[in-house]
């Protein structure tokens, strides 16, 4: 099929417009690919010069931005295990089992989590971790990410586990195994792409967070890379750009990472919930 | 045929339970509790921290004060300031963007959709402490990126979070998240059959009447969707105050950012619990309304 000339002028203008709207979007991060390689960097967009790659070292030399790193993943797999664990189970049992109700717990669920929000539940939230002498405690941060993560990654695993044909489990069980056996053996492998999604999903809210542990935490030793990145400010509260822009690329760099191993694993798909 | 179930009854409670205990504790149970001291002056600290009494509706009464509801700083200019704020960043912003990125990508070379959805996505996906420090490298002074680029164009330089930082947080939070609408519709066009399109093509209509009459009737449940899942997010988001801290003067206090101020800077738990009602109840009215859409169109389904 030939274009006509109106068709080839639209393709254009079409090609422009959404590279025009990307480079919108992609302008407030160029700073972030320049600043931590500048020895000299300031809050302009500049060529690094000198270029340098001393501003990872200091990163790397301070121990409360690392130990703010290393809180993160310890924050971010405990919730993530948390998570994967229980949801897996519960989902399964939503759609395997005949639990009286199994309906109506779902619309519940669904409901209590779209209308507790973090906003909303702040206040409670810190007073019930307080009450439990969870304060300032990993294991708070953990707990309050995996109930608030857990109703949306159930519906996920849920949609995904009733998307396999329950033959597969009674054939094994026809086959003598018991239902352990085929949740096991049998369900298990073939939902695991299922899990590594709601997996890295929850992974890169927790990562990403700041309210929660900013308002659970105290102790500096305690605080995730989210909460310790302010203390690349000086006294008086101007930041020392060299150091925030290389740290900040270090703590970007898992979530980006993960984002591009699901794309190139999955592609871009919606997983459950949202498919109309 | 016996119909016999994969799960026993007994088995699905125990694999449920580990999930009952945690959503019960941090999700259901806050849900109960924070009704429960919006009835009393809790306080973070002194006398009533420990011996908090009941004030009945005092809290929601000093909330609904009308001689200073629209005072900024207060509850009723934070209301009215997230309304405005999900009108503009969430349906109008977000959402429009999110469409026209959808429609946009389905016919550009590859390469430029490739570069205009990663930036999309990366927008969307990085942590939000980095973006509210890319912001505010973005918009500074004397060397933003944004000041740099007016200047080259001519124009005067703006003291942006100084003097317009409402828009600016319009303009940060549809940024922030046109992603998800872009690959909502994305998908949404994606399912359409290609051939409704190619018969238009033979009847020579222009991509915005093949938009208008075909795409958008088709993927009217999609948008709804759409529009209530971004309204529900960005009335609850909390991201701007990495960026503005609600200020200047108050003049961004979303009502994430109030509620954080009065229970955790003023210290009165109670009031930001009366406040965190409030929430809840606009959240409930949202949630009723989206899951009662999605089960119609369960039911059309079938």
């Amino acid at each position: 099929m030939t274009l006509s000339f109106q068709q080839i002028l639209s393709r254009i203008s079409f090609s422009v417009l959404a590279a025009l709207i990307g480079i919108c979007f992609a302008l407030p991060l160029i700073w972030f690919l320049f600043a931590p390689f500048n020895a000299r960097a300031e809050l302009g967009l500049e060529i690094p010069s000198p270029f340098t790659l001393k501003n990872f070292f200091t990163v790397f030399e301070n121990t409360f931005a690392m130990r703010g790193l290393l809180n993160s993943f310890i924050q971010s797999i405990g919730g993530v295990v948390l998570v994967g664990f229980a949801a897996t189970l519960a989902a399964y049992a939503l759609s395997r089992s005949d639990i009286p109700g199994k309906k109506s717990i779902t619309y519940l669920l669904l409901l209590f989590s779209s209308v507790v929000s973090g906003s909303a539940a702040m206040v409670p939230i810190f007073l019930i971790v307080s009450k439990l002498g969870l304060i300032d405690t990993h294991v708070a941060v953990i707990l309050v990410f995996a109930g608030g993560l857990l109703p949306t990654a159930m519906f996920i695993l849920r949609d995904f586990i009733d998307g396999i044909p329950k033959s597969y489990e009674e054939s094994a069980m026809v086959a003598g195994a018991s239902s352990m056996q085929a949740f096991r053996d049998v369900a298990l492998p073939v939902i695991r792409p299922g899990i590594v999604v709601v997996v890295v999903w929850a992974f890169v809210n927790i990562w990403g967070s700041f309210l929660i542990p900013f308002i659970l935490l105290r102790s500096d030793e305690l605080m995730p890379a989210s909460v310790a990145i302010y203390s690349f400010y000086s006294e008086a509260g101007t930041p020392i750009v060299t150091l925030l822009a290389a740290y900040a690329l270090i703590y970007s760099f898992p979530v980006i990472s993960l984002y591009l191993f699901v794309n190139w694993k999955f592609g871009f798909r919606f997983f459950g919930g949202i498919k109309a | 045929m016996k119909n016999f179930s994969l799960l026993s009854v007994r088995a699905g409670t125990l694999f449920f339970s580990p999930a009952a205990a945690l959503v019960g504790a941090f999700v259901i149970v806050p849900f109960f509790w924070v009704i429960f001291v919006s009835f009393t002056n809790r306080t973070l600290l002194g006398k009533t921290a420990l011996n908090p009494e009941f004030v009945g509706f005092d809290n929601y009464v000093a909330l609904f004060n009308m001689e200073t509801f629209f005072t900024r700083g207060q509850f009723g200019f934070s209301l009215i300031l997230t309304i405005q704020f999900v009108l503009l960043s969430a349906l109008i912003g977000q959402a429009l963007l999110g469409m026209i990125l959808a429609w946009l990508l389905q016919s550009t070379p590859k390469y430029v959709k490739l570069f205009s959805e990663s930036a999309v996505i990366v927008a969307w996906i990085l942590p939000e402490v980095v973006i509210g420090f890319a912001w505010f490298a973005f918009l500074d002074y004397d060397n933003g990126t944004l000041n740099m680029l007016t200047t080259a164009l001519g124009l005067e330089p703006g003291d942006w979070l100084l003097d317009n930082p409402f828009w600016v947080i319009v303009f940060f939070n549809t940024w922030r998240g046109a992603a998800f609408s872009m690959m909502l519709f994305n998908s949404a066009f994606a399912s359409l059959p290609p051939s409704y399109f190619q018969a238009a093509d033979v009847a020579g209509a222009t991509s915005f009447q093949k938009f208008k009459d075909i795409a958008l009737p088709l993927i009217k449940g999609h948008v709804v969707t759409d529009l209530i899942l971004i309204t529900m997010w960005t009335f609850n988001v909390f991201t701007p105050f990495l960026l503005t801290q609600g200020g200047p003067s108050y003049r961004t206090e979303l009502l994430s950012i109030y509620t954080y101020r009065v229970a955790f800077k003023d210290f009165e738990f109670g009031k930001g619990a009366a406040v965190g009602v409030v929430i809840m109840l606009i959240n409930l009215a949202f949630a009723l309304f989206y899951l009662r859409i999605a089960k119609q169109k369960h039911k059309g389904a079938e």
